[in-house]
């Protein structure tokens, strides 16, 4: 095949900036936290569903359960803990936040403030949790 | 009359200072192109002038083949929604000195329509939902002979906000449920709806909660309020959402 058979058109050179997709929409608050509450809302599922069938091994075994549970008690699995932890209270404080907004017209109006609101309490919780978390993973 | 206006020559308009703004626009040929590309415009502007007097420079002088849709310029026909810099706006009522023309001004057609011509998109899915919620007076009175019917202010106020709606599709098209699935009546839709639901002079109401009591319905909105900060009338789009969701739980508007 030739490499440039009759009557194609040559398009003209491409343009320094290219860049194919679209550009990323530009939400506000509103749009991150929704964003942020499917990513914990997706993990969260994940996680219990291993949790379900971790916890239902003892049905199978008392021993199977421990070896299992056993092989979680390493520091990584501990640092997983806090970003379960941080992704459950996000949930949970966000999913408050959204019943507001769906229920009540103040809070509709004033859903950013609430967002702030459900960061300034997530840190709250995360700064109670952490420390006494961690040291209880790393002094074992 | 004016002729003493026209005889002075435009000393302060020489004066104000332009800027060379630099656009970036998605530009997309059916018959030539297979995916969208970025190209590049450098326009002289006016803090004061908008982005549509851009989108007319580039037209007019640089490549008349750029193609979008604009009919007033005034922000009421709603013809130039589309995606300046990442958001939705009107072309006609973003102006210059509210970006920063420090970097390149992004502008490019609104998501979650199918893409017909650089920055028009097919129009058409956004009008069939909006005719689906049945958005005119269905009413079984009779106004007296010769009368309007009469609604008292107080009626009027509680849709006030969703009759401002110029049906620019920028708000459907920056809901993040509309883009991925395309059967959702969208934000402008709804916001339709709820100008006949609480108007008092209508008697369709329940009709319309039926319609928007779907799958489809209002129950896919996630409150991410893109569609509130996208409306360029100022609409309380999600707070309309809002109160149809109540309307439908309470079963009258």
């Amino acid at each position: 095949m030739p490499e440039n058979p009759a009557g194609t058109l040559t398009t003209p050179a491409k343009p320094a900036k290219q860049k194919p997709g679209g550009t990323l929409y530009r939400g506000r608050e509103g749009m991150w936290s929704w964003v942020l509450h499917r990513i914990t809302g997706v993990a969260i599922f994940f996680f219990l569903l291993v949790h379900i069938l971790d916890t239902a091994l003892v049905r199978v075994s008392p021993e199977a359960y421990n070896a299992v549970i056993g092989t979680y008690q390493t520091p990584i699995m501990g640092l997983g803990e806090v970003a379960l932890v941080g992704a459950i209270v996000f949930h949970a404080f966000n999913g408050l936040r959204i019943i507001l907004v769906d229920l009540w017209a103040w809070a509709t109006r004033h859903q950013k403030l609430l967002f702030y609101i459900v960061i300034a309490l997530w840190v709250i919780t995360m700064l109670g949790f952490t420390p006494r978390h961690l040291i209880n993973v790393f002094s074992h | 009359m004016s002729t003493t206006t026209l005889e002075q020559p435009p000393a302060a308009e020489a004066a104000i200072q332009s800027f060379t703004v630099t656009f970036l626009i998605r530009r997309f040929d059916p018959d030539v192109d297979t995916e969208p590309r970025w190209q590049d415009f450098d326009v002289e502007m006016y803090a004061t002038d908008r982005v549509l007097d851009a989108l007319h420079k580039i037209k007019w002088e640089q490549d008349g083949s750029l193609t979008f849709r604009r009919s007033c310029a005034h922000g009421i026909c709603g013809s130039d929604a589309m995606r300046i810099n990442g958001r939705n706006r009107l072309a006609c009522k973003t102006l210059i000195k509210d970006l920063d023309i420090s970097k390149p001004i992004y502008v490019e057609a609104i998501k979650g329509l199918p893409l017909e011509k650089d920055l028009i998109v097919d129009m058409e899915p956004f009008f069939a939902s909006y005719r689906e919620v049945q958005p005119f007076l269905i009413a079984n009175s009779k106004p007296e002979a010769g009368k309007e019917r009469v609604q008292s202010i107080a009626k009027r106020e509680i849709f006030d906000d969703t009759t401002k709606c110029i049906l620019c599709a920028a708000c459907t098209s920056s809901c993040p449920v509309f883009w991925t699935d395309g059967q959702y009546f969208g934000p402008a839709a709804i916001v339709n709806a709820h100008r006949f639901i609480f108007d008092d002079r209508d008697d369709a109401a329940s009709v319309r909660l039926d319609i928007l009591n779907d799958k489809e319905g209002v129950w896919r909105c996630r409150t991410t309020f893109n569609c509130t900060d996208a409306c360029p009338r100022g609409i309380e789009v999600t707070k309309a959402i809002a109160e149809v969701k109540q309307a439908i739980m309470r079963g009258k508007p």
